[in-house]
This record gives C-alpha cells, structure tokens and sequence, in this order.
C-alpha cells in the first residue's frame, strides 16, 4: 500500500500511455475474433513487422535527433504510413497464408489456431535471423518535455502524442465499422456469416478487409511504441501481445468499444498495482484482476458481440 | 486448386520437417569432425552464442576460447584438440539436456557455462560425468558452496563484487540514498540482494527495492519508485538488455541519480540500449579486470581483433585464459576430465589477467573488481575498487 497513494498521479498517467498502445493492439484481436471467432496469435507479430517498418524509416530518413515543427509531424506521418503499410501487408498476408487455405478445408478453429502460433514464430525467427535478437534502439523523434504537472504526475509530450493519437484513431475506426457500406459487410459477417453470404456480403473481402484494419491499428501502435519506448527487438510484440490480448478479453472480446475500455483498464490496473505491490507483481495482479472480472462477467466488460455495435 | 498442387505438397512437408529436424539438431557445432576415444581431445564452450539473454557477452567468451584452441592447434606439441560449440542461449530450460549432450559428446572439459543460472543446472551433471568446467563469467557466490570438484571460476564472484560496488557507491562516489533494482534473474537478483545489504552497513540507506520484468519494455512503474524515493544513486542487477532501456526511462522521468550496475551491464550494447546521453556517467563494476596493457595482454589483444574484427570485449580475456590453463593440462598429457581436473587443482597458470590459482573449492585467489564508467559513449576502467 506503501506507494500507492505518493505514486497515484504518476501512475495514472503511465497507465493511460501504456492502455493507449495495449488498446490499439488489442482492436487487432477483437475485429478479428468478432468476424472469425479466430485468435490471431500471429497479431503481435503484425505489430512487431511495423516498429521495424518505423525504425527503418527513421534511418532512411536520416534522422539521428530530436525533430520539431513542421518537420516532426512529417517525420512521425511518414513513419506512421510506412508502419501502417508494413502492418497491414503482414496481416494481409497472414490472412492468405496461413488461415485462408486452412478455412477453405477444414472447419477446424484448433487448426487455424496453431496455424496462428506458427505463423507467429516464423516471422519472429525470420527477423531474429535477419537482424539480430539484440534490441534495436530508435533515434530520438521527438524532444520529451514536460508540459504540465498533476499531482507527482509529469504529463510530457510523447505521452500526450501516444494518447491522442490512439483515441484518434479508435474514434475513426470506430465510425467506419459503424457507418460505411464495408463496415455493415464487418458486422453483418460478424452477426451471421451464412446469412450475410445470401445477402450479397463477399465473405473473403469482408475478412481481408478485418485483417487490414487491425493491420493498420498495429502499424500506428507501433509508431506510438517506438516514439516512445525507442526499442523493437524481434520479439518485442510477444508480451505486449499477450497483454493487449488480455485486453480485449478483459472489455469483451468481439466488442470494439470494450478493446478501449479494456485496453486503459488494464493499463491502469498493472499500474496501480506495480505501485502498490512492486513491479514484479504487475502481471500476477492483472490476471488476477482479469480471472476475477470474467467470473462475475464471462464476456468481460461491456461483453457485447461485434454484430450488434450500434452507433 | 486441383490434385498435382497437392502432390508437390505432399513431397515438401516431409522435406520441410527434415530440413527442421536437421536444423534443431545442429544447434551445437563442431569447428573441424572430432571422433570419440583415440581421434581428437574434444574441448566445449557452453554458454550463449544466440537468444534474448545478453548472448553478446557468451559470444565475447567463445572468441577467447575459439583463438586460444587455434594457437594451441597451431603451436602443436600436445594431443590435437577440437572446439565444440554448445548454444544454452543462457537459458537455465536448455542447459540440462545441453549438459548431458557434453557427457555423450565425450567432450572432457568445457568453458562455462557463462551464466549463474545455467550452471546451478548444468554443473551438477558435469560433476557426475567427470566434465571439468571453467566457468569465466558466472559470478554467483553459492556455485562455489556445492562441493562441485570438476568447478571453477577464474574470476571474483558477486559476494566480492556486491560490496565493492557497494562501498565503491557510498564512500567513493560518496551517494547515501542507493535504490536498488533487479530483473529477479539468479544472478541479478543475487547481486542485488548483496548490495543492498551491505549499503546499510556504510551508513546509507536503501529506500527503493523493486524488480523488473526482464520481458518487458515498460519500466514505468519503477521509474515512478525511484523517483518517489528520491535517491542519488540506482543500483542494477542484472544484464545489458534491460539496463539500457531502463537507464533511458530513468533519464526520460527526469531522474538524474547516478547509476550503477554490474558486470552484466560492461557490454557496449548497454550504451546502444539507452543511448549515449542517457548512459553517460552511469559506472559498471564488474570481476574482470581490462586486458592489461603487458607484452601478453597485447599480444591477445592483437590476435583477437585479427581473428574476430573487432577488440576483446567483456570476458574476453577471461574466457581465453580458462581455456588455456585446460589446453596447458592437455598439452601435459591429460586427456580424461579426471585427469585435466588434478592438473588445474595442482597447478597455477600465468594468463594476460594474471596468475591464475584455484582455492579448493573451485574460486580463484585473490581476486581483482574493477570499476568502469561511460564516458561520451564509451565504457572507460576507472581503477580497482577491490
């Protein structure tokens, strides 16, 4: 209990920061499950090919420090694409390799699940081979100042950018699924695939497109995470895939909202409860918090399917 | 679509499994074919070559041991001896198979392993098969409190390594307020634990002790700790991979303490990790002493950067002279793990780190700790604190 009350602002923040990035992976999870009823282990990996895609950037661009104005947004909008591209190729072609061929022959999800965690090594190894399993660090993008303090708090600018830009980008994903004509497509699949087909929904598309737009939710996760961790290893999506999954889960898998929501909850749980416990406890504590969560509610915490999503 | 696509199919998994099956089993590799009994005396390093455990420093070690086998081959005089590479990954899960591996190799004696945690496993099994084992890095004082006979260490261990650091941070860089951090590894911990026990006893305090997750990138919560605490000094046990990142979260939370860390640390991808702003400033002891600037020492250094492209880097040394002291028992005609083990315990070895001699239970006598701090970019010896 000792810190809990000295750290309270602090890790409030810190919390929020890490939960903007968790949610944003976590949509990957949950658009696909909503549709398939299939986890994509293979989704932290998608996040991993876009922090390389950043880093790569930063060095093509030749950026070796701190950028401001004008030409930081342009650094970060750069990078954000080519991490969004990266992602979303990846999730594309994982959709086509590795779960298609399997969802044309068999109706087994056991099978496309372990598909999942193959894929999932592969890619790791491939990159762990081609560039080393040492961390790679990021140039520093942007100057971290302190804007403004709360309580113990420090609200600093990178933390402020990983915010926004992910509730952003949640706000548009959110409004697509919701109102155009290939969203409908998303949640009719999600409702009932078979009904969906009669109705003239094309399924494949329907699914690619699932893919893609988790892809670019994990391209700009990688961005924020590279801005502001500065390191990407060959298996830095692992554990924040594990979480971010979790995430989704905590808020209702299936449920695009409840990512959100599951995703800053879980944030400020592992937070508050490093401050109370000790850091090392931060994972026992969130699963705790999770096993207890899904006894009292088994579809988590706004629990509520893909399909039925009304704006 | 049709049967034909199938077919090709049919015939590339099987190929495809045994090309894997093929691959797995090549995870240890012979430098030249070495064959049991009367061919070759077969030597192993055994330690990280790959993984996510700092393999950096096993690599350090295995090209010291790699360019001491080469000049013995070279030398010639003595029975011919083979190098055989065994890749734990420092991975405590690995190291038992790995060890028996060595055992039905016929391998008699074998550098390493390099990590505390590994050896806790590995050793016992080495001790049973008659495999002499000369660790250079392990730093873990209790490997020497097992009665493991066919174990040594050629350097300091971390109970002479925790309160020199200890007292190195309260009296010499004179900081009263020490956080202390780990990665809850064997040896981080270990070390960790050491420290902060011993800074009380020069009269400072330790307000923050915390652990790390060493897989994860998010330090804020201890960051936020430290902060809290209100320290001038951080203490780190624990290996490069996570002192980096850590040291830069430390700098970017607008902590300016002075930060401390140990052997695991002296690795120029620390400075990578955190950046050179973040990292300078930031001191590492470590039980190795620099490649001392003697006729040997030069000599070393020479050969090594020719062989490998680059200069000795941590453990280097160390590990080049554990593996010389084995080859001068097998250039005496000890071929047998049993007979190479009464060689080093009735013996002493004049390595480029200094005389090497092993007290009964494995340890070298007298050990060295010396201090390093990165200065613009860089990891400088800054004098002996032990």
């Amino acid at each position: 209990m000792h810190h809990f009350f000295t750290l309270f602002w602090s890790s409030t923040i810190d919390g929020v920061t890490i939960g903007a990035i968790y949610a944003l992976v976590a949509l990957g999870y949950t658009l696909v499950y909503g549709v398939l009823q299939l986890i994509n282990f293979a989704h932290s990996e998608v996040f991993m090919v876009g922090t390389f895609a950043s880093l790569f950037t930063l060095h093509g661009l030749g950026v070796t420090g701190p950028q401001t104005g004008v030409v930081l947004v342009g650094v970060l909008v750069l990078c954000g694409l080519a991490a969004m591209a990266a992602s979303a190729t990846t999730a594309f072609l994982l959709e086509r390799v590795a779960y298609r061929p399997l969802r044309r022959r068999t109706t087994s999800r056991l099978a496309a699940l372990i598909s999942a965690i193959g894929a999932s090594f592969f890619i790791q190894e491939v990159f762990a081979l081609r560039y080393g399993r040492d961390i790679l660090p990021f140039p520093r993008v942007m100057n971290k100042t302190v804007l403004f303090h709360i309580g113990s708090g420090e609200v600093r600018t990178d933390k402020v950018l990983v915010v926004l830009a992910a509730i952003v980008m949640m706000i548009l994903l959110d409004r697509f699924v919701g109102t155009s004509r290939l969203g409908r497509g998303i949640r009719a699949t999600a409702q009932d695939p078979e009904m969906a087909v009669l109705m003239g929904v094309n399924i494949d598309r329907v699914i690619v497109l699932t893919f893609i737009l988790g892809g670019l939710m994990a391209g700009v996760a990688a961005l924020l995470f590279g801005t502001f961790f500065e390191v990407t290893q060959y298996n830095i999506g692992f554990l924040l895939g594990i979480k971010a999954f979790t995430a989704a889960v905590l808020g209702g898998i299936g449920n695009l909202r409840g990512a959100l929501v599951g995703g800053f909850a879980l944030g400020l749980i592992e937070s508050y409860g490093a401050s109370i416990f000790g850091a090392e406890w931060k994972d026992v504590i969130a699963f705790v918090v999770l096993v207890l969560v899904l006894m009292v509610r088994p579809t988590g915490l706004l629990g509520e399917q893909l399909a039925r999503s009304r704006i | 679509m049709g049967p034909p696509k199938r077919a090709r199919w049919g015939l590339f998994v099987p190929a495809a499994v045994l090309a894997l099956v093929a691959a797995a089993c090549g995870s240890s590799s012979t430098t030249s074919s070495g064959t049991s009994g009367g061919g070759p005396v077969k030597i192993g390093y055994f330690g990280a070559l790959t993984g996510n455990n700092s393999p950096q420093l096993g690599i350090n070690i295995n090209n010291g041991v790699k360019l001491a086998v080469q000049q013995y081959n070279a030398k010639g005089g003595g029975p011919k001896v083979t190098l055989v590479e065994y890749d734990s990954q420092g991975d405590p899960a690995q190291a038992p198979q790995l060890a028996q591996k060595v055992i039905s190799d016929h391998t008699v004696a074998v550098v390493g392993p390099a990590f505390s945690g590994e050896s806790k496993v590995a050793d016992p099994i080495f001790q049973e098969g008659q495999v002499v084992n000369v660790t250079p890095s392990a730093t873990n004082p209790t490997l020497a409190e097992h009665g493991w006979t066919y174990w040594h260490r050629v350097v300091g261990n971390d109970s002479q390594q925790g309160p020199a650091a200890a007292t190195y941070i309260t009296n010499k860089l004179n900081l009263k307020k020490v956080a202390v951090i780990d990665d809850n590894s064997e040896y981080g911990k270990g070390i960790a634990d050491i420290v902060a026990s011993n800074v009380p006893k020069n009269g400072a305090t330790v307000p923050v002790r915390d652990h790390i997750d060493p897989k994860a990138t998010d330090y804020s919560a201890t960051v936020n700790g430290i902060n809290a605490g209100n320290v001038d000094a951080v203490f780190y046990g624990g290996y490069y991979q996570q002192a980096g990142p850590l040291v830069k979260q430390l700098r970017d939370g607008g902590n300016k303490a002075t930060f401390v860390s140990d052997d695991g640390t002296n690795d120029p991808g620390f400075v990578t990790g955190a950046g050179a702003n973040a990292a300078n400033g930031s001191y590492v002891t470590c039980p190795c002493v620099p490649t001392p600037s003697t006729p040997a020492g030069q000599a070393f250094a020479t050969a090594y950067q020719a062989a490998n492209n680059t200069a000795p880097g941590t453990y280097s040394s160390q590990g080049y002279d554990a593996a010389n002291f084995i080859l001068a028992a097998i250039r005496a005609g000890n071929t047998s793990g049993k007979t190479i083990n009464s060689y080093l315990a009735s013996h002493s070895f004049n390595g480029v780190t200094g005389t090497i001699k092993f007290a009964s239970n494995g340890q070298i006598t007298p050990p060295q700790i010396e201090a390093y701090q990165v200065q613009n970019g860089t990891i400088n010896p800054v004098g002996v604190i032990s």
